[in-house]
């Protein structure tokens, strides 16, 4: 096991460091930044300076050491768009990010998880049946366009939530449901599965035994077993959607992190990128981490299956 | 005698049945029809896909009050009809999706059938190698790689194809070890085959269902993954027809002129629901083994 999660930790490691090579590389390609941020009035001069003073002037390799050493150090650069550090940047957009995946996180489970035990109690039942089908639809659905489509019924046509921004918890509503449509599908087949499972196990059998009402044996007794890996699951799931929030933060104009990143983009806001990718990066490869060891630790067959 | 003929025939029927069983008419249908309409847009379109006139700028599909019948689906905001554009916009996702699937699928089988019979110190390579780029943030470097090499057919297939093949990699690479260890290749291998041989001719023509199988569900996946794109603005270029750029495109109208939104959305979702289900079909019929997850 301890052989498995070293091996797994190399691995994210390294991915990370792709991760940042790319970053790093690709956002130098974007074109220069000086020349945004420079007046009309600016000469040769200025620009010569301003780049020897971002550092732009050195051989990409030393700027790319350069960035590692800082990036270690917790300092990522000054963002050239807001003239701050991109940290502070960051941890003013995080919690906002942070707030809206915890919502959508719940409001995931509290749907998925009557459905799948249901799926799993019921199985090949009409419900089982349509919530299978609810899965598949949750893959082919792109969220950009249901975003917008929630938009325009419960917004434009009703007026019954706020369309865009973040205020008031009714602001949560829209976003919250867009992102958990991903999410919601996974967690359910999850539960579905790990009820299948434990539906089946001896003591289930003597809990029906001694003669407990059904919906005690499967409400009490069967889902309090089944709730472990459906809830650590969910939890590190969490990681990978904030770094799937980026099309619902540009849809609803989220104050979040993944809004951040595309203004960023187009703003050429080099400093900025690097840090919103690398952050989402590391959340992203983490929750990939931890769901691999969790996996792992509850099935022994891929410990040593590879 | 007939009686004879038929009680002859039955059985077969019968096994045929049973090995592809109902065939999903109505998803083959979409993707057929959509697949049709791309080949044959320049034929079928009623417009130009990016000639407007100002003066019928958000023009209401035919059936609602002051539609009309020359633009059925309505116009977007510069007045071009969006059923041409959707018409085009089919070209546009299936080229990219078709390129991209192929090219993924044959990076990611070479390398899987080489890592897989050749095994060792190259296996591990390979696959240490596949592993990293499958744990890679999909979404993030893609915005990233196309924000900087900028928005272009070939750049988003280029991303797309980067992206897929570790999925091809690691699924051929699977089954090429359980293969090489049957009795066919070591026969091949007796009768001196070179490995070149024994791979193209005795264990590729065995991992193609499962090649149908990927390419099938990916194809959908593709589809999601440049219509994102282009809607965030880091996919195909803005003059372009592409779903994802009408939706992005209708984004600011949406209260006023919900068609320019919801007909791509529509076209996306058929397609990529067509996609996905024919992939599961075809996987159940073709390779029960093969693991449910994308």
């Amino acid at each position: 096991m301890s052989r498995f999660i070293v091996g797994r930790a190399l691995q994210s490691l390294l991915s990370l460091f792709v991760v940042s090579l790319v970053v790093f590389y690709a956002a130098r390609l974007t074109g220069d930044p000086t020349v945004l941020m420079l007046s009309e009035m600016a000469t040769r001069e200025d620009a010569a300076r301003l780049r020897a003073h971002l550092g732009l002037d050195k051989p990409i390799t030393t700027q790319y050491a350069l960035f590692l050493k800082q990036a270690a150090k917790g300092d990522l650069g000054e963002s050239t768009r807001y003239r701050r550090p991109v940290t502070d940047v960051l941890a003013a957009r995080f919690p906002a990010s942070l707030q809206l995946g915890s919502v959508a996180i719940v409001i995931s489970i509290l749907i998925a998880l009557p459905i799948g035990v249901y799926s799993a109690v019921h199985r090949g039942t009409t419900l089982d049946v349509a919530g299978r089908l609810l899965a598949v639809l949750g893959q082919s659905l792109p969220l950009f366009w249901l975003g917008l489509i929630l938009i325009l019924i419960f917004a434009v046509w009703f007026g019954w939530v706020p369309a865009a921004g973040r205020g008031g918890p009714a602001n949560f509503i829209l976003p919250a449901v867009t992102m958990g449509w991903a999410t919601t599908p996974a967690i359910m087949r999850l539960t579905r599965s790990a009820m299948l499972d434990v539906l089946g196990s001896e003591y289930v059998k003597l809990a029906r035994i001694k003669g407990l009402p059904e919906w005690k044996v499967v409400w009490k007794h069967a889902l309090k077993n089944a709730l472990l890996p459906v809830v650590t699951f969910s939890v590190l799931l969490f990681a990978e959607m904030i770094a799937g929030a980026i099309v619902t933060e540009t849809v609803f104009a989220w104050p979040g992190v993944g809004q951040l990143l595309i203004s960023s983009v187009n703003t050429r806001d080099f400093p900025m990128v690097q840090a919103t990718v690398l952050l989402l990066a590391s959340l992203f490869v983490l929750g990939n981490f931890g769901v691999d060891v969790l996996y792992a630790w509850l099935n022994p067959r891929i410990r040593y299956g590879r | 005698m007939s009686d004879f003929a038929i009680a002859a025939e039955a059985p077969r029927a019968s096994v045929r049945r049973r090995r592809f069983g109902f065939v999903p008419w109505r998803p083959a249908l979409i993707l057929v029809s959509v697949c049709m309409v791309g080949v044959l847009a320049p034929l079928i379109a009623p417009y130009p896909p990016l000639q407007g006139s100002l003066g019928d700028k958000l023009l209401p599909p035919a059936w609602l009050t002051g539609g009309s019948w020359t633009h059925v689906l309505g116009t977007d905001l510069l007045g071009r009809d969006i059923l041409s554009r959707l018409f085009y916009g089919a070209r546009t996702s299936l080229g990219v999706a078709a390129v991209a699937v192929v090219v993924s699928g044959t990076i990611g089988t070479t390398i899987g059938l080489i890592s897989g019979y050749f095994g060792g110190a190259l296996d591990a390579f390979l696959m240490r190698l596949t592993d990293v780029a499958l744990s890679l943030p999909l979404i993030l470097v893609a915005i990233v790689l196309v924000a900087a090499l900028g928005t272009s057919f070939a750049n988003v297939v280029l991303i797309i194809v980067l992206l897929l093949w570790p999925r091809y990699a690691r699924q051929i690479r699977g089954e090429t070890l359980a293969l090489r260890e049957r009795d066919f290749v070591a026969l091949a291998r007796i009768a001196n085959c070179s490995h070149l041989r024994i791979i193209g001719r005795h264990i590729l023509p065995n991992v193609v269902p499962t090649l149908l199988v990927l390419a099938t569900l990916q194809s959908g996946y593709v589809v999601l993954l440049e219509s994102t794109l282009s809607f965030l603005g880091a996919g195909i270029p803005p003059s372009t027809p592409a779903w994802g750029l009408m939706i992005a495109e209708g984004r600011t109208v949406i209260e006023s002129a919900w068609w320019v939104v919801v007909w791509p959305g529509l076209t996306i979702v058929a397609l990529v629901l067509s996609g996905n289900l024919l992939g599961d079909w075809l996987r159940d019929r073709l390779d029960p083994t093969l693991s449910r997850t994308r």
